[in-house]
């Protein structure tokens, strides 16, 4: 099995170029003979199902969604970042890839992510070319905004719909592919195997959600874009169907899992309100543009505000402590995300939290309205305009940048955002963590691609705002398309593969097997309150804060729990037909086993980094303590079978070009 | 100093649900059919909501207590849960996604409704949506209506600079508006036609008011409105029902920006023969 990272030669800058002028090419004669599966069709998937179409593959593209516009990925609201330099505020390709890697507190390869970083300025040209409504300023050029963790003006964004006109755009574009006839698109299919072949990956069992029906699908080569594993949290602002079954199934024929334990917990979404709660819903990192985050100074006001006696607006300025400004000087509401979001939870474990229970504070906008009030006021030539008329034109700023998610917020809590401040409070809303890829993008099954959020790659222990969509396009669009052809190059003489070959049928008596099996229990619980019952326990042990103490008993909690889903979980309903019940079950068993293996990497990370908080590991003033000298390495899991103990592989991480600093928003 | 893994959201919340918010005793009718061959009827259901849940946390609640007295769970479909990406799709008292302007199913939440009510709640329902189960039905059509022209044709790599071109802010605006749509189907289901006119001229508009999508303007709509009509949707005689149901509230602006299109690419352009 090959465990190298393939990071070519040359000069951070030259690798990526150097790469791309050396690799062999396959013939576009060869293209038409060779099949690739696509399993996935956010951006990461459908931007690269369409691209290998373009290029000539034979491409199949797999959803479990109805349509490739539903993936998850539309659900993104901010931004997606590039180096374009527009704003002329300093920004280039080396920064954007400094502040990567210092935002992933040191954790991710040097060379993936200043590739990323070439890429992104390709990203923007490609949205605009296929019609995406970027933002623009009255000049008709591109607008940008400014996100957490950076000094720079770089986020380009379509509203706060950014992955709605992003994925749509990969969308319309894969839609062409399948109109040539280049791609064909399987909706309503799960792949729940990968199938080898002499050690390489050569198919799919998927199954037909409709019809309840296995299906082999056969190609040199198998491309997972499948997201990202938020939802063994059970709450998270993941859409309700992401999960880990892909990448999990991979790992069981071999692909080793890349630091699971880097979860990004988001520090602005709306507090949950009841035990019914079925998912978070963020809203977006922008808002800390112009929101300031604070909570009473006193407890007593806190107090207050948890017995609904007094109101945000109530608390005299005085008596607020606008905490990331006072912690944070230098990028005061702007520090990344998992500084604030443990920010917050200190301020809430003090007892300041202002919600009725205790855990939420406040977002303010009412310095950004004033402000933006006075300089419109300005602008319309209005010297001596009265307090509420200030309020007005500001509100109406505000309306313009943040409209949709002020409503939204309106719509899920019955507050007016405009007069109250907002209430927010962290949740699970990436990982980081994934399946290993090398620099082709190559898991350590050959033959195995992954890109998007459920690769590891590029972010590290922890992602910054406006990443991930850049991420996802850059595998999809420029990364995968060339670096596949390394495998592929060495494909040519590789015959079609035979679907009925018996690799495959074993494989599909194997998903068989375990579908049965979980019908078969005829248990009393549903798999719903299996799933509720370990977000609890990840949320407890292997969230914002972890120990040593408290990952050994969630990793037991979990083992019985697992235990218990094989007694007695209850799934109606058969295999052969439209059975929404039985896809939920198969996902949860395997965030049953997944959720084990995070507890165990962040038990073995004796560091805080990033997402993963080791309380054993922070300074005097709480602050993450990073412990290079033993920790600089990628945890790289190999576990083939549960009865086994899970096996670290680590990829030492070299930095040749940033000096490893602690990071500091100071 | 942070010490102690302290407050759980999850675990806190389990002593502190339910009192803060009024309970509400709510009926249930709900159209239960197996799947496009049998014949589908309404079934009643008693349900404790609580007014802070959204309506996809009332039928969970539904659903967990249906499974857990071993009957079947009522199908629905859904995934974001904060609508966009437009996979809710039910006609609650005989209104796609409800009563609420500009919302769809998953973003209402219980406290529009009140103590006792009755709740109807249906597919959506076009012959071009065939039913699959229960409250699901099958869109795909939108998908071949994308697919008979709702792009640019631009491949990867093949992009002058992203600001090569600059595009006047209200234009990209309206061209945003249009772009909004979240393809849930809404439109269709309101329209006594079962016309699918607002989703495609929403995408017509869209591409034809950038200027990368101008140059393919009437091949794009020649190629959509064709689809459409092949798939079997209906006629559109301007009852607009559609724009008032629609959850993005895309407007029929775009129908008739669409019927202008379709006239001048007709009269003059031969690229469809
Ligand atoms: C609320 C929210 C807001 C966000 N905002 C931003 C933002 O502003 N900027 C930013 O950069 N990032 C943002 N992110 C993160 C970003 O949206 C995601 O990381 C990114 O979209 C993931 O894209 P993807 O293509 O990797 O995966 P996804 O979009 O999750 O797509 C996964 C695909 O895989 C398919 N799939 C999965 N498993 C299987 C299987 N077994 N069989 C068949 N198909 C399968 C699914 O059907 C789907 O098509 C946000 C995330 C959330 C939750
Ligand atoms: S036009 Fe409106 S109702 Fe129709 S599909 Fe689009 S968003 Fe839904
Ligand atoms: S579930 Fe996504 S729009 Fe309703």
């Amino acid at each position: 099995m090959a465990f190298k990272s393939n990071v070519p030669d040359g000069s951070l800058s030259d690798k990526w170029k150097n790469y791309r002028g050396k690799m062999n090419l396959v013939a576009p004669n060869n293209k038409r003979r060779i099949e690739v599966i696509v399993v996935g069709t956010g951006l990461a998937g459908a931007s690269a199902a369409a691209t290998l179409g373009e290029l000539g593959y034979q491409v199949k593209a797999f959803t479990f969604h109805d349509s490739p516009r539903r993936a998850h990925s539309i659900a993104a609201q901010g931004g997606i970042n590039a180096a374009k330099n527009y704003q002329n505020d300093g920004d280039s390709v080396y920064r954007l890839f400094y502040d990567t890697i210092k935002g992933g507190d040191y954790r991710s390869r040097e060379a993936n992510v200043h590739r990323l970083a070439e890429a992104s300025t390709e990203i923007i040209d490609q949205a605009v070319a296929q019609g995406v409504p970027l933002a623009r300023e009255y000049g008709g050029l591109l607008a940008n905004r400014s996100f957490g963790g950076v000094q720079v003006s770089r986020t380009f964004y379509a509203r706060g719909q950014t992955g709605q006109q992003l994925l749509l755009g990969a969308y319309q574009a894969l839609s062409r592919q399948i109109s040539l006839g280049n791609v064909t698109m399987y909706n309503r299919h799960e792949m729940l195997d990968v199938v080898k072949q002499d050690g390489k990956a050569r198919g799919i069992i998927a199954r037909n959600l409709l019809t309840g029906e296995l299906e082999r699908h056969a190609a040199h080569s198998v491309v997972l874009c499948t997201g990202g594993y938020g939802n063994v949290f059970y709450l998270s602002t993941n859409a309700m169907m992401c999960n880990v079954t892909a990448a999990w199934r991979s790992v069981k024929k071999g692909a080793y899992m890349a630091n699971p334990c880097y979860t990004q917990i988001h520090p602005t979404c709306i507090p949950v309100s009841g035990e019914y709660q079925s998912k978070l819903t963020l809203m977006s990192e922008s808002l800390r543009n112009d929101g300031r985050v604070w909570v009473p100074k006193s407890i007593d006001d806190a107090k207050a505000i948890q017995q609904k006696k007094k109101k945000g607006i109530d608390i005299a300025e005085g008596d607020r402590d606008y905490y990331l400004e006072r912690r944070y000087p230098a990028f005061g509401n702007l520090v990344p995300r998992d500084v604030a979001s443990r920010a917050a939870k200190v301020a809430c474990d003090e007892g300041k939290g202002v919600s009725p229970t205790g855990l939420a504070v406040f977002l303010d906008f009412a310095s950004a309205i004033e402000r933006y009030g006075k300089s419109k006021a300005h602008s319309m030539n209005l010297y001596d305009a009265s307090p509420a008329k200030i309020k007005e034109l500001g509100t109406a700023v505000i309306e313009e940048k943040y409209g949709n998610l002020f409503e939204m917020y309106e719509k899920i809590t019955g507050e007016d955002p405009y007069k109250n401040p907002m209430k927010i409070y962290p949740a699970v809303h990436y990982t980081m963590g994934g399946l290993w890829v090398d620099y082709h993008l190559q898991t350590s099954v050959p033959g195995l691609f992954c890109c998007g959020e459920a690769n590891f790659s590029d972010h590290g222990a922890n992602r910054l705002g406006a990443s991930a969509l850049m991420q996802g396009l850059a595998d999809g669009y420029f990364v995968l398309p060339y670096t596949i052809g390394t495998f592929l190059s060495g494909e040519i003489r590789t015959p079609k593969i035979d679907p009925n070959a018996k690799e495959f049928m074993t494989a599909e008596a194997e998903v068989k097997g375990r579908l049965d099996k979980i019908i078969g229990v005829q248990g009393k619980q549903s798999v719903e309150s299996f799933h509720r019952r370990l977000g609890k326990i990840m949320w407890e042990y292997c969230g914002m804060a972890r120990n040593a103490e408290g990952l050994a008993k969630g990793r037991k909690q979990i083992q019985e729990l697992r235990e218990e889903f094989y007694k007695d979980v209850f799934v109606p309903g058969d295999a052969n037909e439209y059975n929404p019940e039985l896809e939920k079950a198969l996902r949860v068993a395997d965030f049953l086993e997944m959720g084990e293996l995070m507890m165990v990497d962040a038990n073995d990370r004796e560091e805080s980094c990033g997402g993963h908080f080791r309380e054993e590991y922070q300074t005097e003033e709480g602050e993450a303590l990073r412990r290079d000298d033993e920790y600089a390495y990628v945890s790289a899991w190999e576990w083939t079978d549960t009865k086994d103990e899970p096996t670290l592989h680590k990829e030492e991480l070299v930095f040749e070009n940033v000096e490893l600093k602690t990071r500091s928003y100071k | 100093m942070i010490v102690g893994s302290s407050k759980s959201l999850q675990t806190d919340n389990c002593q502190l649900t339910t009192d803060n918010y009024s309970k509400m005793k709510l009926t249930l009718k709900i159209w239960r059919q197996k799947n496009a061959k049998s014949a589908g009827k309404f079934e009643s259901h008693q349900v404790v909501a609580e007014e802070h849940m959204s309506f996809l946390e009332m039928l969970d609640v539904l659903n967990e207590q249906l499974i857990s007295e071993r009957k079947e769970p009522v199908a629905f479909e859904h995934d974001c849960r904060e609508g966009i990406c437009g996979t809710c799709s039910m006609v609650i008292n005989g209104h796609p996604h409800g009563l609420m302007q500009g919302t769809t199913t998953c973003q209402l939440h219980m406290r529009h409704f009140k103590d006792g009510e009755t709740i109807a709640i249906e597919p959506f329902r076009a012959q071009s949506f065939p039913l699959i189960k229960d409250l699901v039905v099958d869109r795909s059509a939108f998908d071949r209506i994308i697919q008979a022209g709702g792009y640019i044709s631009v491949n990867t790599g093949q992009a002058p600079d992203g600001n090569a071109i600059p595009i006047e802010k209200d234009q990209a605006l309206d061209a945003f508006n249009a772009a909004a749509c979240i393809g849930c189907g809404a439109c269709v289901a309101a329209c006594p036609n079962s016309s699918a006119m607002l989703f495609t001229s929403a995408k017509v508009s869209h591409l034809a008011q950038t200027p990368q999508g101008e140059i393919e303007a009437q091949r794009r709509v020649l190629g959509m409105v064709n689809q459409m009509d092949e798939e079997g949707f209906g006629r559109c005689s301007n009852v607009t029902a559609c724009e008032a149901e629609c959850p993005k509230e895309i407007s029929v602006t775009n129908i008739a920006r669409m019927n202008r299109e379709y006239l001048s690419a007709s009269l003059t352009s031969d690229v469809m023969k």
